[in-house]
């Protein structure tokens, strides 16, 4: 069994008074999605910025491929194939695909004393990324704004994969997204695995996370409340589990309630 | 490396890639209402003036000469703009460059070129600090800039009397005349071609024989060197990809480790020696330097560049379309001059003109954004 890309053992995060992560353990395997799920407040932005090198954990320990590591900033935590795609994706609507593609680490060309970007290599390369993705681009030199939410948020993985990256943080990359735009991302997360990268899936969405993941941990108020594996779990007691069992049936008898309610204090009228 | 990747859809591509007509690509361009404008303008002076000789090679010269001189601005401002900041304060460097150069040369002695090149390193300190005052407060460049706009002026007004006791200096033809430095800003260049044009009849000659124009002046070629240069930067290079970036959206451009900060600074520097540049062929082709020189080139130079299609708000436009903005002033301008009609209606003109462009500007942009 090699080591896991990743691994967090019993971290702890405090801000002043407020202890937002307690003893969590975590860990990434080559080749699997684990899926971090929990509420508002649970402890999941955290546990990313950990996990990126934004923050340093107070208590516990961060291991790469087995080896402690210590990582001082989210660069250096580039520079070890961990990428993180955040919710702003970091792109820029009004320029084309392949120049954000390829933003800030552009490709540049000789051409006697000069040297000049390679369009010709950034929009090939940037088509035939997205392509190899499962996103089919009309053209590379469109706008990213003409893009639908889906294939921006592609664009943005395929970018970390295409610079490295070996273990991907997908910070809520469905969230915003309909059902269809959802799937194109949900397969590009599929794709991610099959190219034998560890993908590390945040939301709070268990029917998205129920698709693709392999195994999911449950992050309740700074604590976790479990790793599941997916034969072990239903997509039910996941769902139980995240948002607390009993708070879902409380919620259903409420709305149960205030719909008798309201449909007894409502007088039939004329039909327009 | 990678495994064989899995395709996830159909392969179409190839029919899509080809679908995009070359129409719609053309339209989606940011300079094509300023090609249009100047088009239209060429055609209504060449109804309504054609026969007085606007379009001579005297007439084009002269308007091609006004448009060089906002040009040469507008083609770094553009890049500013795009990088989603402001400079008022190029009117007041003008001014400011142009004593820069006078004051070393009649007052002190110097050669002009060293003085130039003193005027130069000044302003272009000048644009530095506007550059850093911007990026280091997070104010709207607008703002600081309005406040150089003054400061510049005054300090220019303060110093010119202080040292000559006068706001104006002439007289500089005396120093420059066989300085090096004077044919790269008041010569002209192409006499030879020029020459055997007007032999072979294209170019007009005068009432007593000779040609209307002795050749192209070097503010014309400054003008379109400039824009080239601009161009290129702007498309082809790491540097005009961080341009775009940073006007269309700093954060992201941040956080995938574009220097912002550094690459606007830079424009900065560039637009205050683009102001120098100005005033050094105003100087040298004058002989003289006013304090008053430069007043209201800022906002003329942002009309040039949004009628080129550069979005006030950054992050979209082009050099090449600045240079069409500011041909349409200069041919304006010296259209007016040669149909009779009152020149007080010019900024009338341009003022319509630019709100005119914007409109048209927006509906193309939003052509551009919507999904092909």
């Amino acid at each position: 069994m090699t080591a896991p890309l990743i691994e967090l053992q019993r971290v702890s995060k405090y801000f002043g008074t407020v202890i937002a992560l307690k003893e969590v353990s975590f860990d990434l395997k080559a080749g699997e999605v684990h899926c971090l799920l929990g509420d508002n407040g649970a402890g999941k932005s955290t546990l990313i910025k950990i996990l990126s090198g934004v923050h340093v954990p107070d208590e516990g320990a961060i291991l790469v491929a087995g080896e402690p590591a210590r990582f001082g900033s989210p660069r250096e935590t580039l520079d070890r194939g961990i990428a993180t795609v955040y919710q702003d994706l970091a792109l820029v609507p009004l320029m084309s695909v392949a120049r954000n593609f390829f933003l800030g680490r552009e490709p540049m060309r000789r051409l006697g004393p000069i040297r000049q970007l390679d369009i010709d290599y950034a929009n090939r390369t940037a088509w035939r990324e997205l392509r190899d993705m499962g996103i089919e681009l009309r053209d590379p030199e469109q706008p990213v704004g003409t893009l639908s939410g889906g294939e921006r948020q592609c664009l943005a993985i395929a970018r970390a994969i295409h610079f490295g990256a070996k273990v991907l943080i997908l910070d809520e990359p469905t969230s915003a997204l309909g059902v269809h735009q959802a799937s194109i991302v949900l397969k590009l997360v599929v794709e991610s695995r099959a190219r034998g990268l560890g993908v590390i899936f945040i939301s709070h969405n268990v029917h998205h996370a129920y698709v693709v993941g392999d195994r999911f941990t449950i992050l309740k108020r700074g604590r976790s409340a479990g790793t599941y594996a997916r034969s072990d779990i239903s997509r039910d007691q996941l769902l139980h589990l995240m948002a607390g069992g009993k708070e879902l049936v409380d919620l259903e008898a409420e709305i149960a309630r205030l719909s008798t309610s309201a449909s007894s204090r409502r007088k039939p009228g004329p039909i327009q | 490396m990678l495994e064989e990747p899995i395709h996830m859809t159909t392969d179409t591509r190839d029919e899509r890639v080809r679908a995009v007509p070359t129409l719609s690509r053309l339209l989606a361009r940011p300079e094509l209402g300023a090609v249009a404008g100047a088009l239209l303008v060429f055609a209504f002076f060449a109804v309504t003036a054609g026969g007085s000789g606007i379009y001579s090679a005297k007439g084009i010269v002269n308007f091609l000469e006004i448009s060089a001189q906002l040009g040469i601005l507008a083609a770094p401002v553009a890049l500013l703009m795009i990088a989603g900041e402001f400079d008022l304060s190029v009117g007041s460097m003008i001014g400011f460059a142009g004593i820069a150069i006078a004051i070393p040369t009649l007052a002190w002695g110097w050669p002009i070129w060293l003085a130039v090149l003193f005027a130069f390193a000044v302003c272009g300190f000048f644009g530095y600090l506007n550059g850093l005052i911007v990026v280091k407060t997070g104010l709207p460049s607008f703002i600081v800039t309005l406040g150089s706009l003054f400061m510049l002026r005054g300090l220019t007004l303060g110093i010119m009397r202080g040292v000559t006791g006068r706001t104006q200096a002439s007289g500089l033809h005396e120093y420059s005349r066989d300085d090096w430095i004077t044919p790269f800003f008041s010569g002209q260049v192409l006499r030879t071609p020029v020459a055997w044009l007007a032999d072979l009849g294209i170019i007009g000659k005068r009432a007593d024989g000779l040609p209307m124009i002795t050749g192209i002046p070097m503010s014309i070629i400054w003008w379109i060197a400039l824009t080239l240069f601009c161009t290129w930067l702007l498309t082809r290079t790491r540097f005009g990809n961080w341009i775009f970036a940073a006007g269309g959206e700093a954060n992201a451009a941040r956080n995938l480790g574009v220097p912002v900060a550094r690459t606007k600074i830079t424009l900065f520097v560039f637009t205050a020696l683009a102001a120098t540049l100005f005033a050094a062929i105003q100087v040298l082709v004058t002989g003289s330097a006013d304090t008053l020189r430069g007043n209201l080139k800022e906002f003329e130079a942002i009309i040039a560049v949004v009628i080129g299609g550069t979005l006030l708000t950054g992050g979209y436009g082009s050099a090449i379309g600045a240079m069409f903005g500011a041909l349409i002033f200069g041919v304006v301008q010296m259209g007016i001059f040669y149909t009779g009609i009152d020149t007080d209606w010019f900024k009338l003109f341009m003022g319509a003109m630019m709100v005119t462009a914007v409109l048209f500007n927006s509906y193309v942009r939003n052509r551009a954004m919507r999904n092909r």
